[in-house]
């Protein structure tokens, strides 16, 4: 348990996927201009991510290495991903319309979010266990979302103060991402 | 730039300047600012991506008549994941240390959305010269964008470039630069010079533009 | 379309004071724990506490002139700013390091994101966490004070509680100590502190709750003497009081500010006891200026009575 606990700290915080470890910038810097499409994004990524590290686990252990294919692991995690990522995308469409669109052209995007790509491979390069594989996924797609959140309500907030033109849009979001990635950095350490 | 936008070179200028990935497009984010640490690093990944992103423009140019629009995705998916599959391969077999450091930023290449934003919204509406020209012009692009970066993060984070000590004894270096956070703070700092420097351009263009129809 | 937007532009004053009187006045609480550190490490840490107001004063000048904007440095807010990164730099830093601070401070941290009240992190508070990554050896380089006998530098009080060895709380509070420059003397940061209690500047539950819950975690974990020692030592004081309380970085309801101040004293105590960075009060403080908007979205929402519309 006490395991599974630091695993969660450590992929929250200290190891946050976005904050230290670069991966998804693209939906972190693209889908935090509101709070509400950056929790949507984040559930789904989230979604998403679980999912996939646990069909990859099982995709690479019961066809891959059987197989003696594991030369393919990149390209079988991408597909096994990209319809993943289809699923979610009609289920969406029949549950929840609003959201559907509010998410809009980023669904798809989720194929190259590569938090999703990433997890998976990190997960067969530690060669976690399938429990594992399934809550480092789920636990670094909770941290994406959570440095999501935070940037989300940042950026709503930088929305209203006086920014120089110039630093409106992309340079703003970076520097922004910039300072909060170094108070993420007191974390540095926690963890083994 | 719209009405010549049809020949080799100017699809190869268009994506090393013009619509520069890192610079004015800011895709590909990721190993943009995961392997900028130092210049050498940013070389490799800058060259591997290039690689892939010609091999795949000129694959998809050529096959763009042979997939549906329904299933390109999925489509481009595989070619992109196969000539990644055989840069990894390659990296592995013929730069060892490369291929170490780069580590899991090697597979994601497959998911660099420079790569899948290309095929999408370029080679698969145009002929193979074009798409080899957008191809390298990007890749190079991308490669001269994170090599900039890298060599700054590198200089004033490390005191070194390619590995080399320039900066003298007395020079501390600020190693937060090297840290993620850096990372993310010289790329908004660069984006800012590039955005005023475009605007001088812009407007010096077009002040000629005007003496000139005058 | 805005309604949902709970969020309104810092910094939140009371019509009654101006921004100017309330930074001469964080300025005048200021004072002891500078003059104190003068006093402990001699003229050098005048010369740090100088540099610092004037590269945070210069960098808000040049900027605001730079970009022809309306020119605010008589608001004291960068002097404010200053002094607090002077405290946190060890008196012995070379000057650079301050200079460096605050021009990181006031164009980096406040002026890009608009200047006052656009800051989501708090400035000084920035520079240190960013100097201390930068250049960890000078910054955690502590001199001792004048009135030590035996050493040249020393750890400070954080190193010398976990390696278990004994320091009286009177060194501790009169700031006979290790440590950056203005956070040594723990009774001139209580007066001042109070003082910015009493006048109403400081909202009293950040300290109270970050203090308070620091406290009772290193009770739990080490007990009575430990935890007193703890409270008296490092940055504690100095973050709760002076940079924890920011109008500008902390949330704006009564309580999303209990929120903060308990969240900055668990996350105190998790960085001190177990991560890379002993010193945890910077990190923690920048932790929650992160997590303000967040707390804000959910805390001032009900206070004003507003139902949240699902979009």
């Amino acid at each position: 348990m006490k395991e599974y606990l630091l695993m969660l700290v450590g992929c929250l915080l200290v190891n946050n996927y976005v904050m230290c470890q670069f991966l998804g910038i693209c939906p972190f810097l693209g889908v935090s201009k509101k709070f509400d499409t950056a929790l949507g994004m984040g559930l789904a990524v989230t979604f998403v991510m679980t999912l996939a590290s646990c069909i990859t686990w099982l995709v690479e252990h019961y066809m891959l290495i059987p197989l003696d294919l594991t030369y393919l692991r990149t390209i079988a995690f991408i597909l096994v991903i990209a319809v993943l990522v289809q699923l979610v995308e009609m289920a969406l469409k029949k549950l929840s319309y609003s959201l559907y669109q509010a998410l809009g052209v980023y669904l798809p995007l989720i194929t190259t979010n590569c938090a999703v790509l990433g997890v998976a491979v990190l997960n067969s390069n530690n060669e976690y266990g399938l429990l594992q594989s399934t809550l480092s996924g789920c636990f670094s797609a909770l941290g994406f979302t959570l440095s999501l959140l935070l940037f989300s309500c940042i950026r709503e907030r930088l929305e209203m103060s006086d920014m120089p033109k110039w630093m409106e849009g992309f340079p703003g979001a970076l520097i922004a991402a910039g300072l909060m990635a170094v108070s993420f950095m007191g974390f540095s350490g926690l963890i083994g | 730039m719209a009405e010549k936008k049809n020949t080799f070179w100017n699809a190869f200028l268009n994506g090393l300047l013009f619509e520069n990935p890192t610079f004015v497009l800011m895709v590909g984010m990721c190993p943009t600012l995961a392997v900028t640490t130092a210049a050498s690093n940013a070389i490799g990944m800058g060259l591997s991506t290039t690689v892939v992103l010609v091999c795949s423009n000129l694959f998809i140019s050529l096959l763009r008549n042979m997939i549906s629009d329904k299933i390109r995705i999925p489509a481009f998916i595989v070619v992109i994941a196969s000539f990644v599959t055989m840069v990894e391969m390659a990296l592995k077999a013929y730069l060892p240390d490369l291929s170490a450091t780069l580590g899991l930023y090697i597979p994601l290449i497959v998911v660099n959305c420079i790569i899948f934003a290309r095929a999408e919204s370029f080679a698969f509406k145009n002929g193979p010269v074009l798409a080899l020209g957008d191809g390298l012009g990007m890749g190079f692009g991308f490669t001269l964008a994170i090599t900039i970066l890298a060599s700054i993060r590198e200089i004033f984070g490390a005191g070194t470039i390619f590995g080399l000590s320039i900066m003298g004894e007395g020079y501390k270096p600020m190693s937060l630069l090297t840290a993620p956070a850096g990372g993310f703070l010289t790329l908004g700092i660069l984006l800012i010079l590039v955005n005023l420097g475009r605007k001088k351009v812009d407007a010096w263009s077009k002040a000629r533009k005007e003496a000139e129809a005058v | 379309m805005q309604k949902n937007l709970t969020v309104t532009s810092s910094p939140h004053l009371r019509s009654s004071r101006s921004t100017k009187s309330i930074m001469q006045e964080v300025c005048l609480a200021l004072a002891p724990a500078g003059i104190a550190g003068v006093v402990l490490f001699g003229w050098q840490a005048l010369a740090i506490i100088l540099t610092s107001v004037l590269s945070c004063v210069l960098s808000e000048y040049f900027f605001q002139r730079l970009n022809h904007k309306k020119i605010l440095i008589g608001d004291w807010s960068a002097v404010v700013t200053g002094l607090l990164l002077a405290y946190n730099i060890p008196a012995n830093a070379p000057l650079w390091i301050p200079l460096i601070g605050g021009i990181i401070a006031i164009v980096l941290v406040k002026q890009l994101f608009g200047g006052l009240g656009g800051n989501f992190m708090n400035p000084a508070l920035t520079a240190r966490a960013i100097l201390f990554v930068s250049w960890s050896g000078i910054m955690s380089n502590y001199p001792a004070t004048r009135f030590m006998t035996d050493a040249t530098t020393s750890g400070t009080p954080l190193v010398q509680i976990a390696a278990g060895e004994n320091i009286a709380i009177r060194d501790l509070l009169l700031g006979n100590c290790g440590g950056v420059l203005g956070e040594t003397c723990k009774i001139a940061i209580l007066l001042g502190g109070l003082y910015l209690l009493i006048r109403g500047i400081a909202d009293w539950r950040i300290p109270v709750c970050f203090i308070g819950s620091a406290f009772v975690c290193y009770l739990i974990q080490d007990g009575f003497q430990v935890a007193v020692l703890e409270i008296l030592s490092g940055g504690l004081l100095l973050g709760a009081f002076f940079m924890a309380t920011d109008y500008v970085t902390c949330p704006m309801s009564g309580s999303g500010r209990v929120i903060m101040g308990v969240g900055c004293g668990i996350l105190l105590f998790v960085i001190r006891s177990y991560a890379t960075y002993i010193e945890g009060c910077s990190f923690a403080i920048l932790f929650m200026n992160v997590m303000t908007p967040l707390i804000d979205r959910f805390t001032a929402g009900r206070l004003f009575g507003e139902v949240k519309t699902r979009g």
